[in-house]
């Protein structure tokens, strides 16, 4: 298993594009807030994307619900790292509850970028070393972006719960997601076979 | 006899499909978390933070499957911001069901000064809510609250004042 430091920084959204073009079966994608569901939103809209606009750290809770609520539906949360560590207690939940359809993405800048680049306070910290202790035992650190597809693969073709934590570069997210939060619901819940509408959606 | 509380609170949740459960635990809900327990119908399960619950039982609505979170006063206030920028913006019926602490002889102090803040938070975010301070009238609450929120797709808290549930029983001051 390949050591944090040792990871490759790569850039976001060639990631999520990867991630997007893995996904055959309407797996489901929760974009935590800022920079990580822009880039999940540039990479091409699908019905099964859900963009988080606020409630910092709750990517992983979202994508849980989703998960419990759809067993046979794989579900990725993709979130930023300052994000997750508002919200670490979920990796424990995620573990105790062990949804075999949940994958996480970390995406560890070591920074807030999205408010300015302020280094966070997890200089010291390891993620993949985190959710492994919360009971996450399948977690690893991609190498480079060989490793992160081959990750993503395993986490499409086997039972999970699955960690997957990537470092990444500085380079700014391309474009922002449409700020309509009414509406990506809808969406989302079309996608999700939750809700029917003879309305065009 | 009458049923308790709990109970009409567990037919109702059943009677309305309300399926998911995550929580964060307070004294008096015990008898609601453990009937909740029992039953296979639920999934009830702990949560670390009450903010974590809004957000599963929000995916779990966009899934098709309804949720409801249960916690205490205090729990309530650790959670304007999720509330705003997630069900209340996009339109998501997170249902809540909090017990009421911090007041009619509350001996902490500390709950004391928490339970100011939940009304002014609920009215700011003009969410739907109803104390429940009669058994006669349980029923009728939780039903009609659970149900709208399906219908119109916002979040409501429904809350138990201890006038229904008995709340903590209040103590004396120790004095060392
Ligand atoms: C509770 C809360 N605190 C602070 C903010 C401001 N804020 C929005 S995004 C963000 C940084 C997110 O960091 P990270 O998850 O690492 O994503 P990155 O910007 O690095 O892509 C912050 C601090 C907020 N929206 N909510
Ligand atoms: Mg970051």
């Amino acid at each position: 298993m390949i050591a944090a430091h040792n990871a490759k920084r790569m850039y976001r959204f060639d990631l999520m594009q990867r991630l997007v073009a893995r996904l055959e079966h309407e797996e489901a994608v929760i974009g935590g807030i800022g920079n990580t569901n822009f880039d999940l939103w540039s990479a091409g809209h699908r019905p099964q994307n859900f963009y988080m606009l606020g409630s910092m750290g709750l990517a992983v809770p979202i994508a849980l619900g989703v998960a419990l609520a759809q067993p046979n539906r794989k579900v990725f949360a993709v979130e930023g790292d300052g994000s997750l560590l508002m919200q670490l207690g979920c990796l424990a939940t995620v573990a105790t509850l062990g949804p075999k359809n949940l994958a996480i993405l970390v995406m560890d800048n070591g920074v807030y970028q999205i408010t300015g680049g302020q280094q966070t306070p997890a200089a010291r910290a390891d993620f993949v070393a985190i959710a492994q202790g919360c009971g996450l035992s399948h977690a690893a650190w991609a190498a480079d972006e060989t490793d992160f597809e081959r990750q993503v693969g395993h986490c499409l073709e086997t039972d999970g719960p699955h960690v997957i934590a990537v470092k990444l570069d500085d380079q700014p997210p391309v474009s922002q997601t449409e700020r309509d939060p009414p509406q990506i619901r809808d969406r989302f819940m079309r996608g999700m076979g939750a809700k029917r509408s003879k309305l065009p959606g | 006899m009458d049923r308790p509380w709990w109970r009409i609170a567990v037919d109702v949740l059943k009677a309305n499909e309300v399926h998911l459960i995550p929580y964060v635990p307070d004294n008096v809900l015990k008898p609601l978390i453990a009937a909740l327990h029992e039953d296979p119908f639920f999934h009830a399960f702990t949560v670390a933070r009450e903010e974590e619950a809004v957000g599963i039982v929000a995916g779990a609505w966009m899934a098709g499957t309804k949720g409801l979170v249960l916690m205490q006063t205090s729990g309530f206030a650790t959670l304007a911001n999720v509330l705003a920028s997630l069900p209340c913006a996009f339109q998501i019926p997170v249902l809540m069901m909090i017990s009421e602490r911090g007041t009619m002889g509350e001996f902490n102090l500390g709950q004391a000064a928490v339970w100011r803040t939940m009304r002014p938070t609920l009215e700011a975010l003009a969410m739907e809510h109803h104390v429940v301070t009669r058994l006669d009238e349980c029923e009728f609450i939780f039903d009609r609250t659970i149900r709208q929120a399906h219908l119109t797709q916002m979040p409501a808290a429904i809350i138990l004042s201890p006038l229904l549930t008995g709340g903590k029983a209040v103590t004396r001051q120790v004095v060392a």
